[in-house]
C-alpha cells in the first residue's frame, strides 16, 4: 500500500505545472463558489430573520384559520390558554394579534383597509413599528387611536386629529363599526402595505369586532430560544393545544418570500454547478492524460504481477489528493476575505437601504460563515473528483498489456 | 518433464488485416537451472513465443504448463498473479518504475507479494548488491546508465523468487561492455541460485555465453543445441 501512495504521489510532481493549474483551477472556483454561497446564505438569513422578527417563529391560530382567513376563527386568548403555551420548552416571546379587512371612510372617500390590532408595547419591541411613524405619535397601551398608512391617508384624504369610520365584519356575525381618531402616519415602503395598513391597540380591536366576547386573537406569533429545535416545538405546542388549534412554522407564514429564496437559492446553484463542471472536466483532462501518458509502465506493473485494481488505486488517489489540495486551499484563501466580510458587512445605500431598514435588516450584505457552505464546497469537489477518474480508471481496467509494453 | 513443457504451441494475429503465423507449433521443454538463448531472424517468433510462456498473451492453440500448472487455462487475474510469484522479467527497454529507487523498485515486487517491509528491504539489497550496484540503491532509473538500469531489472526479476526469469533481447540497448558484464552477473546467479533463465537475443557475444541454444525460424524450432562449458 505505501509504494502504491509513494508511487501517485510522486507522479503527481512529475508535471508539476499541470498538477498546480488542475489545482488552482480548483482553488479558483472554489474560492468564487463559496465567496457567493456566503453572501447569498447570508442574505437568505437576513431576510429570514427579519421575517421571522415580523410573523414569529411559530404561530399559533384556532384550527383552519390560515387556509380560511375568516374572523370567525379567531379564538380566545385566556389566561390559561398563555400559560399552557409558555409552558411549553423553548417559547420565549408571545406576540398577540388580531387582525381583519374592513372598510374605512372619510368623508367621501371608501377605500379597504387591513386592520392589525397588537399590543403597542411587544409589537414595537419585536418589529419596531415605531420607527415607521413619519408624522404624529405611536400607539399607547388600550389606545383607542388609529395609525394609518401614508398613501391610504392620502387616499382618504385623512390627517392627524381626524376621524375615520370603520366598517367590518365581527366575531360571530356582529357588525364591527365605529369611530377612531387618526393619532399617527406609518410609512411603509412596500406600496402593498402603505395603501392599506391600520394598526391600533389589541384592545380596541377587540372591542370594535368583537364586543361580546372578549379577548379573541387571530393570530399568535411565538418567538423561540432555540430556533434550530423549531419543528420540536411546533409538535410539542400542537400536541399541548390539541385539535382545536392549529400550529405553523414561519415557512408556512412566508410561503412566498420561502419561494422567492429557493428560486434565488436554485439560481445560484446552476451557477455553481456551471463552474464546477469547468473545473471538472480539467481535472478530468488532467488525470486522462496523467493515465494515458503512462500507458507503457501501468503495462510494465500488471506485467510483473500488479492487479489493475491497484493501478485504478493509484489514478484514485491522485485524483482525490488534486481536488482535496485544491478544496483546502480554495478554502485557505477565501477565508480571511468571508471572515473579514462577515464582521464588516459591505454596507448597502440608497432606496435599498431604506427598504432594509424598514424590513428590520441591517442595510449591509451580510456574509455567512456557516460550515455547510464549506463542507459542500469540499464535498462537491470530490464527488466531481471521483467522476473524472470513472473513465481512467476503466482505461486502466481495459488497456492491452502487450500494446501498452510495445508503445 | 522440466519446469516448462510447451506442447504444440501455436499463436495466430488475427486482429491483422492477413492473419500472421507467428508461431506453428513449437514443443519444447526447459529444465531446471538452464541458461537457454532462444535465437533466430528477426520476425522468427521470438518475442512471440517468450510473451505466451511468460501469460502476456494468449496461444491460439497447444499448451504451456509450469511445474504442472496449464497456464493456459488461468483467467487474466489468476494470471497476474501467477506472473508475480513464478516469472521474473527482464524488458530490453529496462521498463523500471522511474518514479521509484533502485531499491524501491526491487521491493515493490515483494510488497505486491504481502512481504513484510522488514524482509523486502534485506532482500531488495542484498539482490542489488547481487546484481553490483549496492552503491546506488537509492538512484532513481533516470539517475542510472542503461547497464545499471538492467541490473536493477534482474534484481527485481529475481526479488520474487520465481521459477524462471525471461529476457526479451536484454541486452538490446547496451554497449558491449555492459552487455558483457550484465550477462556475467547473470551467469553467476544462474551458477550460484541455480535459476533459470530464458532469453532472446541477436547478440553473438551474448549466445556464446548461453549453455543451451533453441533457433527459431517462422515460427518453428529448427535448430536446439547444447553447448558444453
Ligand atoms: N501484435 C501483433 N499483431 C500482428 N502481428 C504481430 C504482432 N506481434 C508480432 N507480429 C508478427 O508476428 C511475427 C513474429 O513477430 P515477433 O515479434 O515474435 O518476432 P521476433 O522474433 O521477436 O522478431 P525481432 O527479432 O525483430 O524482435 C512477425 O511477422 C510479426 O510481424
Ligand atoms: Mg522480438
Amino acid at each position: 500500500m505505501d509504494t502504491i501512495i509513494k508511487i501517485a504521489w510522486r507522479d503527481l510532481w512529475r508535471n508539476k505545472k499541470r498538477t498546480f493549474i488542475t489545482m488552482g483551477s480548483i482553488m479558483l472556483a472554489v474560492f468564487l463558489a463559496m465567496f457567493m454561497r456566503s453572501m447569498q446564505i447570508g442574505s437568505y438569513n437576513n431576510m429570514i430573520l427579519a421575517g421571522v422578527t415580523e410573523v414569529g417563529y411559530l404561530q399559533v391560530h384556532d384550527s383552519g384559520y390560515w387556509n380560511n382567513k375568516s374572523i370567525n376563527k379567531s379564538f380566545v386568548y385566556t389566561k390559561n390558554l398563555k400559560k399552557k403555551i409558555e409552558s411549553v420548552e423553548n417559547v420565549s416571546n408571545l406576540i398577540p394579534r388580531l387582525e381583519s379587512f374592513a372598510l374605512g371612510s372619510f368623508g367621501n372617500q371608501t377605500k379597504g383597509i387591513f386592520l392589525i390590532g397588537t399590543n403597542p408595547e411587544i409589537e414595537d419591541q419585536q418589529t419596531h413599528l415605531s420607527r415607521k411613524i413619519v408624522k404624529g405619535r405611536y400607539l399607547k397601551k388600550d389606545d383607542t387611536g388609529i395609525l394609518l398608512a401614508e398613501k391610504l391617508a392620502k387616499f382618504l384624504k385623512a390627517d392627524v386629529n381626524d376621524t375615520i369610520v370603520i366598517l367590518g365584519q365581527g366575531y360571530q356575525g356582529v357588525t364591527a363599526a365605529g369611530k377612531y381618531e387618526v393619532v399617527g402616519i406609518l410609512k411603509f415602503l412596500a406600496q402593498e402595505q402603505d395603501n392599506k395598513m391600520v394598526y391600533t391597540s389589541l384592545s380596541n380591536a377587540q372591542n370594535m369586532i368583537s364586543p361580546y366576547v372578549p379577548d379573541i386573537l387571530s393570530s399568535l406569533s411565538i418567538m423561540l430560544d432555540n430556533p434550530n429545535k423549531m419543528v420540536k416545538t411546533q409538535a410539542e405546542l400542537q400536541k399541548t393545544l390539541g385539535n382545536n388549534y392549529e400550529v405553523i412554522t414561519w415557512r408556512t407564514v412566508l410561503s412566498e418570500m420561502v419561494q422567492t429564496i429557493q428560486g434565488d437559492n436554485a439560481g445560484g446553484i446552476i451557477m455553481l454547478l456551471i463552474l464546477y463542471i469547468v473545473v471538472g472536466f480539467g481535472i478530468f483532462g488532467t488525470v486522462l492524460m496523467m493515465t494515458l501518458e503512462r500507458r507503457r509502465e501501468f503495462a510494465v506493473m500488471v506485467s510483473v504481477g500488479m492487479r489493475r485494481g491497484k493501478l485504478s488505486f493509484v489514478i484514485l488517489i491522485e485524483t482525490l489528493v488534486i481536488g482535496f489540495l485544491g478544496v483546502i486551499c480554495g478554502i485557505i484563501i477565501s477565508l480571511p476575505f468571508l471572515i473579514y466580510l462577515h464582521i464588516n458587512p459591505i454596507p448597502v445605500s440608497g432606496e435599498i437601504a431604506d427598504m432594509m431598514i424598514q424590513y428590520n435588516m441591517v442595510p449591509a450584505i451580510p456574509f455567512s460563515l456557516q460550515g455547510y457552505i464549506f463542507l459542500n464546497q469540499g464535498f462537491t469537489v470530490l464527488i466531481l473528483a471521483l467522476i473524472a477518474s470513472l473513465y481512467p480508471i476503466f482505461i486502466i481496467n481495459r488497456f492491452k498489456v502487450l500494446n501498452a509494453l510495445r508503445g | 518433464m522440466g519446469i516448462i513443457d510447451i506442447k504444440n504451441l501455436h499463436k495466430v494475429y488475427t486482429d491483422t488485416k492477413i492473419p500472421v503465423k507467428a508461431v506453428n507449433g513449437i514443443d519444447l521443454s526447459f529444465q531446471e537451472g538452464e541458461f537457454t538463448a532462444i535465437v533466430g531472424p528477426s520476425g522468427s517468433g521470438k518475442t512471440t513465443f517468450l510473451n505466451m510462456v511468460g501469460g502476456l498473451d494468449t496461444p491460439t492453440e497447444g499448451e504451456i504448463i509450469i511445474d504442472g500448472t496449464n497456464i493456459s487455462h488461468l483467467k487474466s487475474r489468476q494470471l497476474i498473479d501467477y506472473r508475480l510469484n513464478h516469472i521474473g522479467f527482464v524488458f530490453q527497454a529496462y521498463n523500471l518504475i522511474p518514479v521509484l529507487t533502485a531499491i524501491e523498485n526491487v521491493a515493490f515486487i515483494m510488497q505486491l507479494q504481502g512481504k513484510s517491509k522488514k524482509v523486502r528491504n534485506k532482500r531488495a539489497k542484498e539482490l542489488l548488491d547481487a546484481v553490483g550496484i549496492g552503491d546506488k540503491i537509492n538512484n532513481r532509473p533516470g539517475d542510472l546508465s542503461g547497464g545499471q538500469q538492467q541490473r536493477v531489472s534482474v534484481a527485481r526479476a529475481l526479488a520474487s523468487k520465481p521459477k524462471f526469469i525471461l529476457a526479451d533481447e536484454p541486452t538490446a540497448n547496451l554497449d558491449s561492455k555492459s552487455t558483457s558484464d550484465l550477462l556475467d552477473m547473470m551467469l553467476k546467479m544462474n551458477k550460484e541460485s541455480k535459476i533459470t533463465f530464458i532469453f532472446s537475443t541477436h547478440d553473438q557475444r551474448v549466445m556464446d555465453k548461453a549453455r543451451r541454444i533453441i533457433t527459431i525460424d517462422d515460427g518453428l524450432v529448427v535448430k536446439d543445441e547444447k553447448v558444453d562449458k
